[in-house]
């Protein structure tokens, strides 16, 4: 039982990086690399910040900043510096890894003895696990929130519009490149959000945390969508977190199997590239469907 | 009705600049557009007919030469400013929407066409009945599609969209890209009398490349050929009228 209320406090926890994900991935249409240099950066700014006396609910503010600021780095290296997406990504998240060692001193900080978001009276009151699973709701209640009321402001319209169609947004008066270091900025921002909760949640930051992110990223997003069908837009961002929380059951499962902890990206791999490929194989499966209708019907 | 409204002025552009390669799209190109001209293109592949829009939309910036727009000048206005008096309607029906958005959205999108769009809400559905009232004047159905992702109509309907969405508000300018070409015969017709219709209710300052004769001579009070990035031919109202395909063939056969 404790297991499972974790898997869901996880998962609440880590969806935050599915929306911030969502917003690159699923709106703008490419896949932003930044986010494994952006989620230990958040982790770093946040144990750092906190570490120097900082109030945790403010270092918690202050990674989201951080990673936009990264973001917009990237943002200007694609859209005005002309470097593909994916090589401006790469080239942010390597020199995120320098920046991190440098905000943190070391290659890994504990937040022992130290104030986090998860301590104070409310929350320590709560059963085991429940207080990830508490926060974790009220953060996704209030980001999705946010997000889908963005989305359906003309700023929303538009920067989905980028999106979907450059050329047509262009031709509407829709400042493209703006749109994109937007975007880019935002997600970010949220993926760093992210990392200093999961840093606050474990009680350290590690430099190396952010390898396999955009995978789970990713993961909480295709296994929500595959898991939930057709959806309108705002219902799809809703199943993200849903998604999350499903990948951390895959996860537990996997383990109780008896695979360890350090196969979990390997297996993060294969789940995702599994539910990616999941419409080839509907695909087939529908074929053979058809076919074995049509021969069944001799009438 | 008869000032200039946009000029073009020795208006030069290179492609390839600063290589072997170098061509010389438009050259010296003069061109002086009315309020209210319904002006056909017509041109050989290559003559520039494209270029010469990509021009004046701001996609391609010009090497030398002016574009005015009422006397002022706008040769690097950015594509965005532009489309505060610039609406297009493109060929290829996928670049005029954004697929998947619905009907209403995209239309909701080109209401707002070269205005600063902020974090106020959109207010859909207050315009639905509005929208449901302008996408009946089409009359191919788009009426009831309105909540239809519009990747999933077919191309006349996307391109009857593109066209509404590109005069919903009111352009100064509207640059058709032979914009009935990717349709059937039919739906092509149709649209382009839909076009011609609306051009003259709204009286729009308008320019159309096309391919088709028949057409370039039909529509429109004026008629322009370029050939080789320079506007070799340019012929209005009762010139235009007297105009026949055979005339052009032979004004074709003669410049190639």
């Amino acid at each position: 039982m404790s297991l499972f209320v974790s898997a869901i406090g996880q998962g609440l926890l880590w969806a935050v990086l599915g929306v911030g994900l969502f917003l690159t991935f699923r709106i703008l249409d490419f896949a932003d690399m930044t986010v494994e240099g952006t989620f230990p950066l958040g982790a770093a700014t946040a144990v750092a910040a906190i570490s120097n006396g900082m109030n945790p609910m403010l270092a918690t503010l202050l990674a989201f900043a951080i990673g936009a600021i990264a973001g917009l780095i990237t943002g200007l290296l694609y859209t005005k510096g002309h470097i593909p997406i994916l090589l401006a990504g790469i080239l942010v998240m390597t020199a995120c890894y320098s920046v991190n060692l440098r905000i943190m001193g070391r290659a890994n900080v504990s937040l022992l003895g130290k104030s986090t978001l998860f301590k104070n009276h409310f929350l320590a009151s709560l059963p085991q696990y429940f207080d990830s699973v508490f926060l974790g709701t009220l953060v996704m209640v209030v980001i999705t929130g946010l997000v889908i009321y963005f989305l359906q402001t003309q700023l929303g319209q538009g920067f989905i519009a980028t999106g979907d169609n450059q050329t047509m947004a262009r031709s509407l008066g829709i400042n493209t490149d703006n749109m994109k270091i937007m975007g880019l900025m935002v997600s970010n921002g949220l993926i760093a959000f992210g990392g200093a909760l999961v840093a606050q949640n474990n009680g350290y930051a590690d430099v190396n945390m952010g390898i396999g992110i955009i995978v789970i990223a990713l993961a909480s997003i295709i296994i929500g969508e595959v898991a939930f069908g057709d959806l309108t837009l705002n219902q799809r961002l809703v199943a993200v977190t849903l998604g999350s929380i499903l990948y951390r059951f895959v996860l537990l499962i996997v383990l109780k199997l008896g695979f360890s902890a350090n196969d979990l990206n390997l297996l993060s791999s294969i789940i995702l590239a599994l539910c990616m490929m999941l419409p080839v194989f509907k695909k087939t499966l529908n074929f053979k469907h058809i076919l074995k209708r049509g021969l069944d019907t001799n009438d | 009705m008869t000032k200039p409204l946009l000029e073009l002025k020795n208006v030069v552009l290179k492609v390839n600049r600063n290589t072997p390669e170098e061509i010389m799209i438009l050259d010296h190109l003069n061109l002086t557009i009315n309020a209210g001209d319904f002006i056909t293109v017509l041109g050989s592949n290559g003559a520039g007919k494209s270029t010469l829009f990509n021009a004046i939309g701001g996609d391609l910036s010009i090497d030398s030469g002016q574009i005015l727009l009422n006397g002022k000048d706008i040769s690097h206005e950015s594509v965005e400013k532009r489309t505060r008096f610039l609406a297009r309607v493109f060929q290829d029906p996928k670049l005029g929407t954004a697929p998947r958005m619905n009907v209403a959205e995209n239309l909701l999108l080109a209401e707002r066409r070269g205005q600063r769009r902020t974090l106020a809400p959109r207010h859909l559905n207050k315009q639905l009945d509005r929208y449901k009232e302008i996408t009946a004047t089409m009359h191919n159905g788009l009426d009831e599609r309105l909540t239809t992702a519009t990747g999933n109509l077919s191309g006349g309907q996307r391109q009857a969209l593109s066209f509404l969405m590109a005069t919903l508000k009111r352009p100064e300018i509207l640059l058709l890209d032979e914009h009935t070409a990717a349709l059937d015969p039919q739906t092509s017709q149709d649209l382009m009398h839909l076009t011609n219709e609306r051009v003259q209710e709204q009286q729009l300052t308008c320019l159309m490349i096309t391919h088709h004769l028949e057409d370039a001579l039909t529509y429109g009070n004026r008629l322009i050929v370029l050939h080789h990035g320079k506007v070799t031919f340019d012929v209005a109202g009762a010139k235009k009228k007297a105009l026949t395909t055979e005339k052009l063939y032979s004004f074709f056969a003669e410049i190639e």
